[in-house]
């Protein structure tokens, strides 16, 4: 090789380390003064958004770069990756629960935004249910030790009720505009669409947090939030008879044989093909199923109720809040212009348009008159809802999953309510006895 | 130094450096990187770091069930795929390495499941394994047994025994091509010398093939159980570990522990007991490799 080839090669070498990393600065140095970058992961609502940043580009002249990362799983991992390089995008989602939320915040990626929403007499944050803000609000003394503010926008929301199939409920003799009030009358109207041949409850139980949804909500109506919440600080046990009596309900279920069949491993998309279907009269959904059916069966007859209490004690809780937030990069050196574009996204006008569009429940009280009639259904119970995030205390992870996988195993018959409340108590006696070492 | 060597010996390092950079930045750093996580308690977003000396692989060893559990899922699958799965890779390998029509289609068709993604197989077992409309069942019921009818991968008694057949059906064509490969290496001229002599089938394969094809069976034990310990994917698409933790894998442990339950710490010390089972295994199956081609 003569001396100039080498040159060359080196050259070319050189060049090529240099654009290596280039590549891996972050993406938002590569965006203009003048642009919003925004990473979001949902498929179903990016040409809605597209359209809406394009019309917002028109409007003021900023741009906004969207940018999908789906599935929502590679999304969340490409969040934390960039937080821990420091490369995040000036809005982004935080995905997870409140203690991830909480790492975030606590260690500067996420700005305040409880100024601008308390401006001008709390003008924007007015516009919100109040139930969509307390998913990414802290309170003074909350346990991730997070300073208290506002930390994310809602530009939707969502809550998760029991779907019936109104023509199941007409061919078993049931009544389809009076549905099951309590849990007695939801096993007897079971028994009645099992007797007409069909399943009764579908959903998917394979993934564990709708298993936590269901209990939640039981949980809720049976020992009231306060002893709930006194459960995860570690004042009450599981072994408590009222726990025992929310085990319980699942042991029923599997008693009475009242769930489709593989419930237990199955996916939430295969239950929404199964009750779309017509094969299972009940499922347990989000709001966000409207859109689905739509596309599976358009010719669907269902509605939406709370699920049926099972005690007069206290009122029935179901999962909601906001379905989807943005949040603001603390570091970025366009927070006011992003502060900006998510005021616009949650404006009645945008937000009407996002939710005709992709058939998901506003965030904006404001829009709920010009939102399609079939979503009116989930929208009555927003004032219900309730959700972990909004909670001033969470369960220790291991004893959530452990808690998850018992009721599991209640559903195949392998655990008693009372085997299980006493598993949960031992775990949770062992992390606290760790804790204290630590 | 002279400017001509200083510039050779400057040449032959750039060349190297982006390998050597790469190398460091994506595997060197990495593993330093896991061995460093594992001794502390942390989030995987907060600054702080809790040092906690081997308390995660106290825990893993001595607390947690569902890791052991997940361990034994894995050897149970393992062994199925170690015995079933390997001796249809070699019976259709001994088939195939016959001069039989249409071998080459055999060939394409016996390696076209490892070629598939994980999920997809998964997806489309789900469907054959369905408690209510599978195709399991409705064949079941063809042959007068409605009463075999089950929920295959929601039933503790057989979920992980349908996760496992998923698994070898998808794997069985990796030990086809080796194996096949193996027999092909075999001189036919001893075979032949062998029936001039009178040896039978049988005998030819016991003595002849056997032991010339050990150090291949070894290859193939190995990357088997490699393989089979680390089953995810087959598993998400599945039954995600369920129903309770009768089909958890030590992969869907670690994952649990990093992304459910956000303990970075802990799910890199899971990662590297992990390792060093397999690495044990790993070690066993090198030895008696060795002694096989010895032997053989």
């Amino acid at each position: 090789m003569n001396a100039r080839s080498a040159r060359r090669i080196l050259c070319v070498l050189g060049s090529g380390i240099l654009l290596g990393l280039s590549a891996c600065s972050p993406s938002n140095n590569k965006a203009d003064a003048n642009t919003i970058l925004v990473w979001h992961w949902m498929t179903d609502r990016e040409e809605a958004l597209v359209k809406l940043t394009d019309q917002y580009q028109q409007q003021t002249g900023v741009k906004i770069q969207l940018e999908l990362y789906a599935p929502s799983d590679a999304y969340a991992t490409k969040v934390r990756a960039a937080a821990q390089t420091n490369t995040l995008p000036d809005v982004f989602s935080v995905l997870g629960e409140s203690r991830d939320l909480a790492s975030f915040i606590n260690s500067g990626h996420i700005a305040d935004l409880a100024p601008a929403m308390n401006a001008d007499r709390n003008a924007w944050r007015k516009q919100f249910f109040a139930k969509a803000l307390a998913n990414t609000a802290f309170q003074a003394g909350n346990q991730y030790k997070v300073t208290p503010g506002q930390y994310g926008v809602p530009i939707d929301v969502t809550n998760i009720q029991l779907i019936y199939n109104k023509a199941l409920f007409e061919k078993a003799g049931l009544n389809p505009e009076k549905p099951p009030r309590d849990w007695t009358e939801f096993l007897t109207a079971i028994r009645a669409l099992k007797a007409a041949g069909f399943a009764g409850l579908v959903s998917g139980w394979g993934e564990t947090w709708l298993i936590q949804c269901f209990a939640s909500n039981y949980a809720f109506n049976i020992l009231g939030e306060e002893k709930v919440l006194d459960t995860y600080r570690g004042k009450v046990l599981y072994t408590d008879p009222e726990w025992i009596q929310v085990f319980s309900l699942f042991e029923e279920l599997r008693k009475e044989n009242a769930l489709a069949s593989g419930v237990v491993t199955m996916v939430n998309k295969t239950a929404e093909q199964i009750f779309a279907t017509e094969k299972a009269a009940f499922a347990l959904n989000g709001s966000w199923c409207v859109n689905v059916y739509k596309g599976m069966n358009p010719d669907l007859r269902y509605g939406a109720m709370m699920p049926p209490p099972a005690s007069k004690r206290f009122p029935m809780r179901i999962w909601g809040g906001a379905g989807s937030s943005f949040m603001v990069n603390a570091r970025s050196t366009k927070n006011e212009q992003a502060i900006a574009f998510l005021k616009w996204l949650s404006e009645p006008a945008q937000q009407a348009q996002l939710s005709t569009e992709t058939l998901n429940l506003p965030s904006n009280r404001a829009s709920l008159e010009k939102i399609p009639v079939v979503l009116a259904g989930f929208a009555a119970q927003m004032d219900n809802t309730t959700h972990p995030t909004q909670w001033p205390v969470a369960e220790i992870p291991t004893v959530n999953e452990a808690f998850e996988k018992g009721i599991q195993s209640i559903l195949i018959g392998e655990k008693t309510p009372v085997q299980l409340a006493q598993e949960l108590d031992h775990l949770k006696a062992r992390y606290r006895a760790r804790e204290k070492r630590q | 130094m002279t400017w001509p060597r200083f510039r050779d010996l400057l040449t032959t390092y750039l060349f190297v450096a982006p390998a050597v950079i790469l190398f460091v930045v994506f595997s060197l750093f990495p593993f330093i990187k896991v061995f460093q996580l594992s001794v502390f308690e942390w989030d995987g977003i907060s600054p702080d770091m809790k040092f906690v000396w081997l308390e995660n692989f106290k825990t893993a060893l001595f607390h947690d069930k569902s890791w052991w559990t997940s361990i034994r899922n894995a050897g149970v699958i393992t062994v199925l795929a170690l015995t079933f799965q390997n001796f249809l890779a070699l019976v259709l390998a001994l088939i195939v390495d016959r001069e039989i029509k249409g071998k080459n289609f055999y060939r394409v068709v016996f390696y076209l499941p490892p070629v598939l993604s994980g999920i997809v197989v998964g997806l489309v077992w789900n469907w054959i394994f369905d408690g209510s409309h599978g195709l399991l069942n409705h064949f079941l019921v063809f042959l007068g047994h409605p009463e075999w009818q089950r929920a295959w991968l929601a039933d503790p008694a057989t979920a992980l025994y349908s996760v496992s057949i998923i698994h070898m059906w998808k794997g069985f064509g990796w030990g086809f091509v080796i194996l096949l490969a193996g027999l092909q290496a075999i001189p036919r001229e001893l075979g032949e010398a062998a029936r001039v002599d009178g040896a039978s089938e049988l005998y030819i394969f016991s003595r002849i093939t056997v032991p010339l094809m050990l150090p291949v069976f070894f290859l193939v034990s190995i990357l088997t159980v490699l393989g089979t310990m680390q089953i995810f994917d087959i598993i998400i698409a599945t039954t995600n570990g369920g129903p309770g933790f009768h089909t958890e894998v030590p992969i869907t442990r670690i994952l649990a522990a990093m992304l459910g339950s956000s303990r970075f710490g802990y799910a890199c010390s899971l990662g590297i007991l992990f390792g060093l089972l397999l690495l044990s295994i790993s070690m066993v199956q090198m030895k008696l490799s060795k002694w096989s081609s010895r032997y053989s």
